[in-house]
């Protein structure tokens, strides 16, 4: 699992004056599921199309096992595809789309129909060999895509927004099967998604990309608790960002108090923003609440979400919004409705600093 | 691929740019290859002749604009948002013009109202030849073009509009001065600047029926055929490719507006029935075939009658093409000769060029020519792109002279003078197609050949039929182009028409017209009949339904 | 349709190369023949020369001889043609003061009548039979219109003719340059242009071929068509009620001949081409259209040919109307051919 599959060094991608990519470098470890993660725009899916080989980097170098693939063309490469629209030919049938890539290779018929029969049961599809990709349901071609791309056994699949075309159940359904085949094939496996949940639940890694870089490389757990940037924590979950100056010690001014944080690099004085994700925020009725960290606010707005509700906050200091989510069960306790004063406390231990620039 | 491209882009240039280049350089040549500036078109322009002929060429353009548009506009109307019967039929029928030279409609013009006309009487003393009997044949053969785009216009319509109008208590006037004519304004305009361009560029109806009325086409051809005077030809030449160039930009950006009206989602109009109005439109259908299958029919018989108005016992004697002038029945054989070439290579080339510049990457440059040179023929007349061809092939210092007087160059100035429409079919096809399939079949390692065999010209197929009988009709009806380069041994149908009228045999350029149109119509027949079969064997796929 | 389908087998074959569109190359001896003789005898001439030569093949350029000449003018540089079989002589005399012909002395041209060769020795052309201006009227449609049957060309200027007339364009048909020629000739310089100028009045519209007028009159598209006897006769020939008047005044004619080419690849086989076109069998040819011919003493009449064609010949000047071709179309152009001006 520990062993370098792909190495990619100091990746620019230019269109003109505009730099898709600029200076990425990343390892992708044998058997990985990689995820590159990041708003549309932010080069993820330029960075996927550079290791096919379908838009050659401006600068650059790119090893797969080993081997420099840098300015190899893509059919000199070693990896299978997956669009978001599939791609399949829609005048083959499943069969013939399936054995597309096994035909040339001088295989003998009966070892491809073998090879064709295997990947469709592996896929879940063996009894719909004769049918055309619009005779079939959008999550059949997902998969029927799949098994094309897996039927020459790449060495790295990779996979372009498989499952933004799907409705929500469907999705949630091929989440789970892709990951599951992925472990089962141990084939290393780098997907560009825009959709964090998708990148949460499937990744071994998420890359996390923006404006043609990388903003955090990590599991999906320390991309979620320990967002290495402002922008990473902004974007995967919810975050409740407060502009904040340091002051002397471990202390910031915000929200029209003082808090206290467990460790502080930034020189006093400095302008920072100051996240706490909404579960980390601790609420109760007012008054009741006090010590360090602790402020008054209004409760604005309730949405209702099932396990738990949002609820929206006024500060009483300086009246920044605050969400913060309290479970249906300690709702029910504190008997809140908009307009009721409440007391909040920011654990120190939950809260991250983010510098800002001046 | 890259390789491809270039020679692809290469082809237009020896086929398209060089020769207009020649023409223009030529423009300013006096007869004896002097450069000379602008003087030929002062000369031009104080021969008052030939300025006249300008304003009769705006004349005849702009009426014919006005009649065909708004018979067309009516048709199309009746074929859309009226439930009259038989719309397929009249359909049909108002297509008959695409399938015959323009020089017919003229002939038949003549023995309706010339003067041993059948019904000369219904002009009432006015003289069919010039501009009357130039207008009434250019509305014949421009017709189809104007009906095929206003029926797309109105096709697109949204359902739900007409739904909020009539919900709002609009009554069916302020609908129709509010929803519908906005609606096709695009189609419209488009539909007039192709009248426009196709009436003002046309040399078969005035040179038949235009008498002593001259045009700027006619002009050129008496020029160039009449007077060997090149270098004037080429004068009005450029003078006749301005209108054109700019009824073409006009369409261009029209054409964009309405793609832009058609992407929005739109909820089909179903027409509703309305007794007396489905009888008004049925009426004016029939009017309108009556029209076209009536100029179709006098020319029939005016093959078949002996000796009008003489001798009107039936027979084939207009059929002995070969005592006439325009080279006898081999031209009809070289017709066919040359429409199965400009066929078969001219699909091969449009469609690779499509093909190529959709999927080749990077060569931005030579991609951008290539798609200018794709669109420009569109904005050049068939008579303007013949011309430019003597003037480039034919000149001695060419390495390509000895394609000059041959099949060949009939045919690659065919292909040329038709690349536009083809082309634009192709795209469509080629853009409707799934982008990554060239990526998918690269990481499956097979090469883009393969694909494009297996799964490219399969799934095309339509596109490419409809491309080669586009340009099999063409070959078979074009006068235009090819009447300065054919040779003895490559006369051909549509041109003998031509030259068989200018020698007084009128029935057998009847004869001969109505050769064309059964051939054409003949080819069109086996069209649909092939599409069928292979729709049913390559495009099962299409009509899958997802279970 | 056999014919078709292995034309287009044969033609698909032979164009695999080089995109095919090339194919079509010469075997045997061939020799492009420029002509203006009317298109239903093409064949016939064609023939007749395989019957002594099988070995040689014609192709044929057919136009107008306005627009055959202008063609040969344009073409001086770069001469796509061998021979010139059956046009005008005062055409010829034209490419023969450009140098574009090539002087040759046939067998058998002493046979011929003195007028029916050039003057230079060795002669540059040969003529091969007079076509000769008629006016060919339609005897139905005079009668529909109370139409005199004209006598002499001064009657045509009779307004009672007013659009009634045809008559081909000088700047492109032979018989409208001979007919012009002759007029000037006729009535002088400036009494031919007054002429001209009264006729222009009564012409419906100007043709750009010679027999196009007569074929006109023939169905009864004009009443009267200004044409030539040959057109006429055969029009006559098949049915049409046409009566062929020999005006008075005299009739312009002029020679259909035959030439080489300066810079022919095919000498030799023009050589035998033009040898052929001075037999007796080519003039008996001849004579099957014409009454007027190069071995007079072998004519004999022509059916539906007015008999006094011989007589009423003007003393034609080629020398001088071909000296004075360009300038004398030149004013006819600016004279007339404003007849395009839209009449508001």
């Amino acid at each position: 699992m520990t062993e370098t599959f792909l190495r990619i060094q100091g990746l620019t991608k230019l269109f003109g004056s505009f730099a898709a990519l600029s200076d990425i470098s990343l390892t992708v470890f044998e058997g990985e599921f990689v995820c590159f993660l990041g708003p549309s725009g932010c080069g993820k899916t330029t960075l996927l199309r550079a290791i096919a080989g379908l838009d050659i980097q401006t600068q650059g170098t790119i090893e797969q096992d080993g081997k420099d693939i840098s300015v190899l063309p893509p059919a000199q490469r070693d990896f299978g595809i997956v669009f978001q629209s599939y791609a399949l030919f829609p005048n083959l049938t499943v069969e013939k789309n399936i054995a597309y890539g096994l035909e040339s290779r001088r295989h003998q018929r009966v070892e491809i129909r073998k090879r064709v029969q295997e990947l469709l049961t592996l896929v879940d599809l063996a009894d719909q060999v004769e049918k055309y990709p619009a005779q079939l349901s959008g999550g059949q071609q997902q998969r029927v895509a799949l098994a094309r791309a897996l039927a020459t056994s790449p060495g790295l699949l990779l996979l372009d927004e498989p499952l933004s075309a799907l409705d929500a159940k469907v999705r949630a359904h091929l989440r789970l099967e892709i990951k599951e085949l992925q472990r089962r094939l141990k084939v290393t496996t780098i997907m560009v998604t825009h959709d964090q949940e998708e990148a949460l639940t499937m990744a071994d890694r998420i890359v996390v990309m923006n404006q043609g870089v990388i903003e955090q490389v990590g599991t999906p757990e320390e991309i979620y608790a320990q967002p290495a940037t402002e922008f990473v924590a902004e974007f995967i979950g919810t975050m409740n960002l407060v502009p904040v100056q340091a002051l002397p010690g471990s202390e910031y001014s915000g929200l029209g108090a003082r808090f206290q944080v467990n460790h502080n690099e930034l020189p006093a004085g400095s302008h920072a923003a100051l996240a706490i994700r909404p579960e980390d925020v601790q609420i109760d009725q007012a008054g009741k609440a006090a010590g360090e960290n602790t402020i008054q606010a209004k409760v604005d707005d309730l949405e209702y979400l099932g396990a738990f509700v949002r609820v929206t906050l006024v500060a009483s200091g300086d009246q920044t919004r605050l969400q913060v989510d309290v479970s249906t069960n300690r709702f029910s306790e504190l008997s809140l409705s908009a307009g009721s004063e409440v007391s909040i406390v920011l654990p120190p231990e939950r809260i991250l600093i983010y510098p800002r620039p001046d | 691929m890259r390789l491809f491209v270039v020679v692809i882009a290469a082809y237009l240039v020896v086929a398209l740019a060089l020769p207009l280049y020649a023409m223009l350089s030529k423009s300013m040549l006096d007869p004896d290859g002097l450069f000379i500036g602008l003087a030929n078109y002062v000369a031009y322009f104080r021969t008052p002749a030939l300025v006249y002929s300008i304003k009769n060429s705006l004349f005849v353009g702009v009426l014919t604009t006005l009649i065909t548009v708004t018979i067309a506009f009516l048709l199309a109307y009746a074929l859309t948002r009226s439930r009259m019967p038989a719309k397929p039929a009249f359909k049909t029928i108002a297509m008959i013009p695409i399938l015959v030279p323009s020089l017919l409609p003229g002939i038949a013009l003549i023995y309706l109202f010339g003067r041993q006309g059948l019904i000369n009487g219904m002009l009432f003393g006015h003289d069919i030849y010039g501009p009357i009997g130039i207008i009434i044949a250019e509305v014949f053969f421009t017709l189809p073009h104007a009906l095929i785009i206003i029926t797309t216009a109105l096709s697109i319509a949204d359902a739900r509009l007409y739904e909020a109008a009539i919900s709002l208590r609009a009554s069916r006037t302020r609908i129709f001065f509010t929803v519908t004519i906005p609606g096709v304004r695009y189609g419209l305009i488009s539909a007039a600047f192709v009248v426009f361009t196709l009436a003002v560029t046309d040399f078969g109806a005035p040179k038949v029926i235009g008498g002593d009325f001259n045009v700027l086409a006619t002009d050129i051809y008496k020029q160039v055929i009449g007077q060997q005077n090149f270098s004037m030809g080429a004068v009005v030449s450029v003078v006749l490719l301005i209108p054109a160039g700019l009824a073409f930009l006009v369409d261009r950006i029209v054409q964009k507006k309405q793609v832009a009206l058609l992407s929005t989602r739109a909820v089909a109009l179903v027409p509703s029935r309305h007794r007396r109005f489905d009888n008004l439109m049925l009426g004016y259908a029939i009017i309108v075939s009556v029209f076209i299958v009536g100029m179709i029919s006098v020319c029939q018989y005016a093959a078949l009658v002996k000796f009008y108005p003489y001798d009107l016992s039936l027979g084939f004697t207009n059929y002995q093409f070969d005592l006439m002038d325009g080279g006898g029945w081999d031209s009809y054989f070289n017709s066919i000769e040359m429409a199965t070439y400009t066929a078969v290579f001219g699909t091969v080339l449009v469609f690779c060029g499509a093909y190529l510049v959709e999927k080749a990457q990077g060569l931005g440059v030579v991609r951008g020519a290539f798609q200018f040179l794709a669109m420009l023929p569109m904005a050049v007349p068939g008579l303007v792109l013949g011309l430019a061809y003597i003037f480039f092939f034919n000149s001695p210092t060419n390495p390509l002279n000895f394609l000059y007087h041959t099949m060949a160059i009939l045919v690659i100035s065919t292909i040329t003078h038709f690349y536009t429409v083809s082309h634009l079919t192709a795209t469509t096809a080629l853009k409707q197609m799934d982008a990554q399939f060239e990526s998918v079949a690269a990481s499956l390692k097979q090469p883009f050949y393969r694909t494009f065999f297996r799964v490219t010209i399969p799934v095309c197929t339509p596109a490419i039929l409809d491309i080669s009988i586009y340009l099999f009709v063409n070959a078979m009806t074009t006068v235009s182009a090819v009447v300065f380069l054919y040779s003895p041994h490559t006369t051909l149908a549509s041109v003998a028409v031509l030259n068989m009228d200018d020698a007084g045999d009128i029935a057998p350029a009847a004869a001969m017209g109505m050769m064309i149109f059964y051939t054409a119509a003949g080819v069109k027949i086996l069209h649909y009949l092939l599409s069928r079969g292979i729709e049913a064997k390559t495009q099962a796929w299409r009509s899958a339904v997802p279970t | 349709m056999d014919r078709l389908s292995q034309r287009i087998r044969s033609g698909l074959i032979g164009s695999a190369l080089a995109l095919g569109l090339v194919g079509i190359t010469n075997a045997g001896t061939e020799l492009t023949v420029y002509t203006a003789v009317e298109a239903e005898d093409l064949k016939k001439y064609a023939a007749r020369f395989n019957e002594d030569h099988p070995g040689i093949k014609i192709n044929w350029v057919r136009d107008s001889t306005g627009i055959v000449t202008a063609k040969l003018l344009a073409e001086k540089e770069n001469p796509r043609a061998d021979v010139i079989w059956g046009l005008a002589a005062t055409s010829l005399l034209l490419m023969k003061g450009e140098g574009m012909l090539m002087p040759y002395a046939p067998a058998g041209l002493e046979k011929l009548d003195g007028k029916f060769s050039d003057k230079s020795s060795p002669p540059s052309w040969t003529g091969m039979d007079a076509w000769v201006a008629a006016v060919c009227v339609n005897t139905v449609e005079a009668d529909k219109h109370n139409l005199p049957t004209p006598a002499s060309w001064k009657d045509l200027t009779n307004p009672v003719y007013q659009g009634h007339l045809a008559m081909p364009n000088p700047n492109s048909s032979g018989t409208g340059f001979l007919d012009v020629s002759s007029w000037l000739q006729i009535f002088g310089e400036d009494g031919g242009w007054a002429f001209m100028d009264q006729l222009h009045e009564n012409i419906d519209h100007y043709t750009h071929s010679g027999s196009k007028p007569c074929k006109q009159a023939a169905r009864g598209e004009v009443a009267i068509g200004i044409s030539f006897a040959f057109r006429g006769a055969k029009s006559k020939a098949k049915g049409a009620p046409l009566e062929i008047i020999i005006p008075s005044e005299g009739i312009g004619w002029d020679m259909e001949a035959t030439a080489i080419v300066k810079g022919t690849k095919n000498l030799d086989a023009a050589k035998t081409l033009v040898d052929w076109s001075v037999t007796e069998k080519a003039n008996q040819m001849y004579n099957e259209g014409y009454a007027v011919i190069g071995i007079q003493r072998l004519a004999k009449p022509v059916k539906y040919f007015p008999d006094n064609i011989p007589e009423m010949m003007i003393d034609n000047d080629f020398e001088w109307a071909a000296q004075n071709r360009r300038r004398i179309l030149a004013e006819w152009q600016s004279r007339y051919d404003s007849k395009s001006e839209p009449k508001s």
